[in-house]
C-alpha cells in the first residue's frame, strides 16, 4: 500500500471528522511548502526547517483547538520573538484549521425538534436526538438526525459528555420534569457552550423549582440556562421557533445583544 | 485552489474560504460575496498554466494595487492561489 499523499490524508481526516491543520507558507522562501498537524500523531511534510516546522506545529494545534484559520510569521528557523525577527526574512504561515462540526444534542422527539435538527443541520452542526420513549424517537421521525438515541439523559452524558465543548449546544424540548430535569442536570455538568431548554414561563418556573430540589443552586450554573429558549422575534410555528433558537446560539456565541425570552416577561406568543 | 487567507476592514467571507478552478474555468466555492470571482479565475488559470507563480493575491481599494478589482464593502482581501496538485 503506497503512503497517502499529504491532500489524501487532509481529505480523509475531514471525511472521518477528525481535527487536522494545514499549514502552506504563503510569503518569504519556499512558498506553498506545507505541512500536516494533527493532535497526536508526527506531521506531515515540512515548511523547510525542522525548528520551523516544530514551532508552527506547536502554535498550529493550538489554532486548531480553538477552531481558527489564519495567518502567522516567523523567521526561516521558526522565531517568533521580535528581537529575533529583526534583519530577517520573514516566512508567514497561512494555518489552516479543519475542526470536526459541532455538536448539537436535542433532548425530546417532539414536532419543534424536526425542525430544530434541520436548522442546525444548515448551520453544520452533528446532530443527536435522544427520548426516552420508543415510539417517538425514530429514524423515520428524524431523517435529517445524524443519531437517533432511544435514552434517558443521564447514560447519555456519562458517556458522552466529555467530548461537548464551547461550539457544542444542548436543547432540552421536553416540557417533561421526568427528562428535563435529569438532562438539565447532565447539560451544567459539562463544558458544553450553550444550554437552552422550552417552556412557558410557567413551565420555566416550575422547572427552576425542581431543579433546585435536585440541588441546581449554584448561580453560575443557573446562568448558563437558556430559559424560556430562543430569541424573542415573536416565532410561532416550530420552524420559526427553531430559527429563534439557532439565532440565539449564534449571538450567544458571538457576544452581541439580542432580545432573548429569557431576559424579559410577559406572554412569548402575540396572540395576534 | 483560491483561499482566503486574511481581510482587512469588512469582507464578506472569513479566512478559510475557497474556491477552486479547473483547466476549463469551471468553478466551486467562493471566496467573496460575487465582487472578486470573475479576477480569481483569471489570476488562477495563470498560475495553473505555469505562467504565474504560486501567490499572494490582492483585491480591495488600496493605491498601489495596480489591478484593484473593487469590494463594494470597501475591504481589502488577500488569497493565496496555487495549483492543487494530488
Amino acid at each position: 500500500m503506497t503512503t497517502p499523499t499529504i491532500y489524501e490524508e487532509l481529505r480523509d481526516r475531514i471525511r472521518t471528522d477528525q481535527p487536522v491543520g494545514l499549514c502552506t507558507i504563503i510569503e518569504g522562501p519556499n512558498v506553498a511548502a506545507k505541512l500536516l498537524i494533527a493532535p497526536g500523531r508526527t506531521g506531515r511534510g515540512s515548511l523547510g526547517h525542522p525548528e520551523l516546522d516544530r514551532i508552527v506545529t506547536r502554535d498550529a494545534l493550538g489554532e486548531l483547538e480553538a477552531g481558527r484559520t489564519g495567518v502567522r510569521h516567523y523567521g526561516p528557523q521558526g522565531q517568533t520573538t521580535p528581537e529575533d525577527l529583526a534583519d530577517t526574512d520573514t516566512v508567514s504561515v497561512f494555518i489552516e484549521s479543519f475542526a470536526p462540526p459541532p455538536q448539537m444534542w436535542i433532548f425530546g422527539a417532539v414536532d419543534f425538534t424536526a425542525s430544530l435538527a434541520k436548522v442546525a443541520k444548515v448551520l453544520g452542526y452533528r446532530v443527536t436526538v435522544c427520548d426516552a420513549r420508543e415510539v417517538f424517537a425514530t429514524r423515520r421521525r428524524f431523517p435529517m438526525a445524524d443519531e437517533v438515541l432511544v435514552s434517558w439523559p443521564l447514560p447519555l452524558f456519562e458517556q458522552h459528555g466529555a467530548t461537548l465543548g464551547q461550539r457544542d449546544a444542548v436543547c432540552i424540548l421536553t416540557h417533561d420534569p421526568k427528562f428535563d430535569v435529569p438532562a438539565v442536570l447532565g447539560a451544567v455538568g459539562t463544558r458544553v457552550g450553550y444550554i437552552g431548554v422550552m417552556g412557558s414561563r410557567t413551565t420555566h418556573a416550575k422547572r427552576m423549582e425542581r431543579l433546585a430540589e435536585a440541588g441546581l443552586t449554584a448561580t453560575d450554573q443557573i446562568d448558563r440556562l437558556m430559559s424560556p429558549i430562543g430569541l424573542d422575534i415573536g416565532a410561532r410555528t416550530p420552524e420559526e421557533t427553531a430559527i429563534s433558537i439557532c439565532a440565539e446560539i449564534i449571538a450567544r456565541r458571538t457576544g452581541r445583544s439580542t432580545p432573548s425570552l429569557r431576559d424579559g416577561t410577559g406572554a412569548i406568543h402575540s396572540n395576534s | 485552489m483560491a483561499r482566503v487567507v486574511n481581510i482587512e476592514g469588512s469582507g464578506p467571507r472569513d479566512p478559510g474560504a475557497s474556491m477552486a478552478v479547473n483547466e476549463d474555468g469551471e468553478v466551486a466555492g467562493s471566496v467573496s460575496g460575487g465582487c472578486v470571482e470573475g479576477a480569481v479565475v483569471g489570476e488562477a488559470l495563470a498560475i495553473l498554466h505555469g505562467d504565474q507563480h504560486p501567490r499572494l493575491v490582492t483585491f480591495g481599494y488600496s493605491d498601489d494595487d495596480a489591478f484593484a478589482v473593487g469590494l463594494t464593502c470597501g475591504g481589502i482581501i488577500h488569497l493565496f492561489i496555487e495549483p492543487l496538485d494530488w
